[in-house]
């Protein structure tokens, strides 16, 4: 499976993205914010961090770089694609996935690893997982309070499309919601880390069934 | 010409930054601040007649998020 990580002035978990990506057998492209076009990739990752210093919105100003344009492309086309934390923020600016990051309803930064439950396992993110399933993932960051209109959140629940939720929300998110997938299941967007759960030795491997899982479902494709 | 907008949270969208302004308000002794709510304010100097339409579209597109935000414009 071919990847491509996009890389924004402020993103910080691009190489950690990349690592977690190769572990699990991608090839990977890191691609920077100016270039206009993706290379022929699967899948997009749009990793954390804090792009253009989250001047205006977070994400705001990365969605509306030349590079999202093509990531636009590629998931009209079919393409896959994954936003964490950051990306999550740009994945909602640009309208790939619907409701928006506001200010954690706590008002501060939060940073620790943090429990949650699998929602669904029908997607090829979640599908080496099993429904019901806890996971523990870090999570970093001052803007993850979810939030969207009561239609858009009775079509995310009934269209099975919650990804993930908190076990204890941390930040005020609706419905306890910590990541979504778009209308085809094919892009995911979550403020949790994964690819900061692959490694033994940075605190636990929950993540790797994520990556382990596209990489299966992406490459018999 | 200049133009000025405003950005707030849209009635209904819970403002954390408002409530803690509200509280700290509080702590100081102002009594009767019943709601606070933060927004932004942005000022564009634009090329002389910009029209009304264009202004709406950079508000759209980028200046307010509007799943979550309203916004106003004041030409000045």
């Amino acid at each position: 499976m071919r990847a491509a990580v996009i890389v924004f002035p402020g993103s910080n978990c691009d190489r950690d993205m990349a690592v977690a990506l190769k572990a699990a057998g991608a090839d990977v492209t890191m691609v920077w914010h100016k270039d206009a076009e993706l290379p022929d990739v699967d899948l997009v990752a749009v990793p954390g961090g804090f792009s253009f210093g989250d001047y205006l919105r977070c994400g705001a100003i990365a969605a509306q770089s030349p590079i999202c344009k093509g990531v636009v492309a590629h998931v009209e086309r079919g393409g896959y694609a994954l936003g964490v934390c950051n990306g999550f923020q740009v994945l909602t600016e640009t309208g790939l996935l619907p409701g928006a990051l506001m200010r954690n309803a706590g008002l501060k930064f939060i940073c620790k690893t943090v429990e949650l439950n699998v929602v669904t396992s029908d997607s090829a993110f979640t599908e080496a997982y099993t429904a019901g399933d806890t996971v523990d993932f870090p999570v970093a960051h001052h803007d993850g309070n979810y939030t969207i209109d009561a239609e858009g959140l009775a079509r995310l629940h009934g269209e099975d499309r919650v990804a993930f939720t908190y076990g204890d929300n941390p930040n005020g998110s609706i419905d306890d919601i910590a990541g979504i997938l778009s209308e085809n299941r094919r892009v995911l967007g979550m403020m949790p880390h994964p690819e900061r759960a692959v490694d033994a030795g940075h605190g636990g491997t929950d993540g790797q069934a994520l990556f382990r899982g596209l990489l299966g479902q992406l490459t018999n494709a | 010409m200049k133009a000025r907008v405003h950005v707030m949270l849209k009635d209904g969208v819970l403002d954390p930054q408002g409530a803690a302004i509200q509280h700290a308000l509080g702590t100081l002794g102002f009594k009767g601040v019943e709601d606070v709510r933060q927004g932004k304010v942005i000022e564009l100097d634009l090329a002389d007649g910009t029209s009304a339409d264009t202004i709406a579209q950079m508000c759209e597109k980028l200046l307010a998020n509007t799943v979550i935000e309203s916004y106003r414009v004041e030409v000045l």
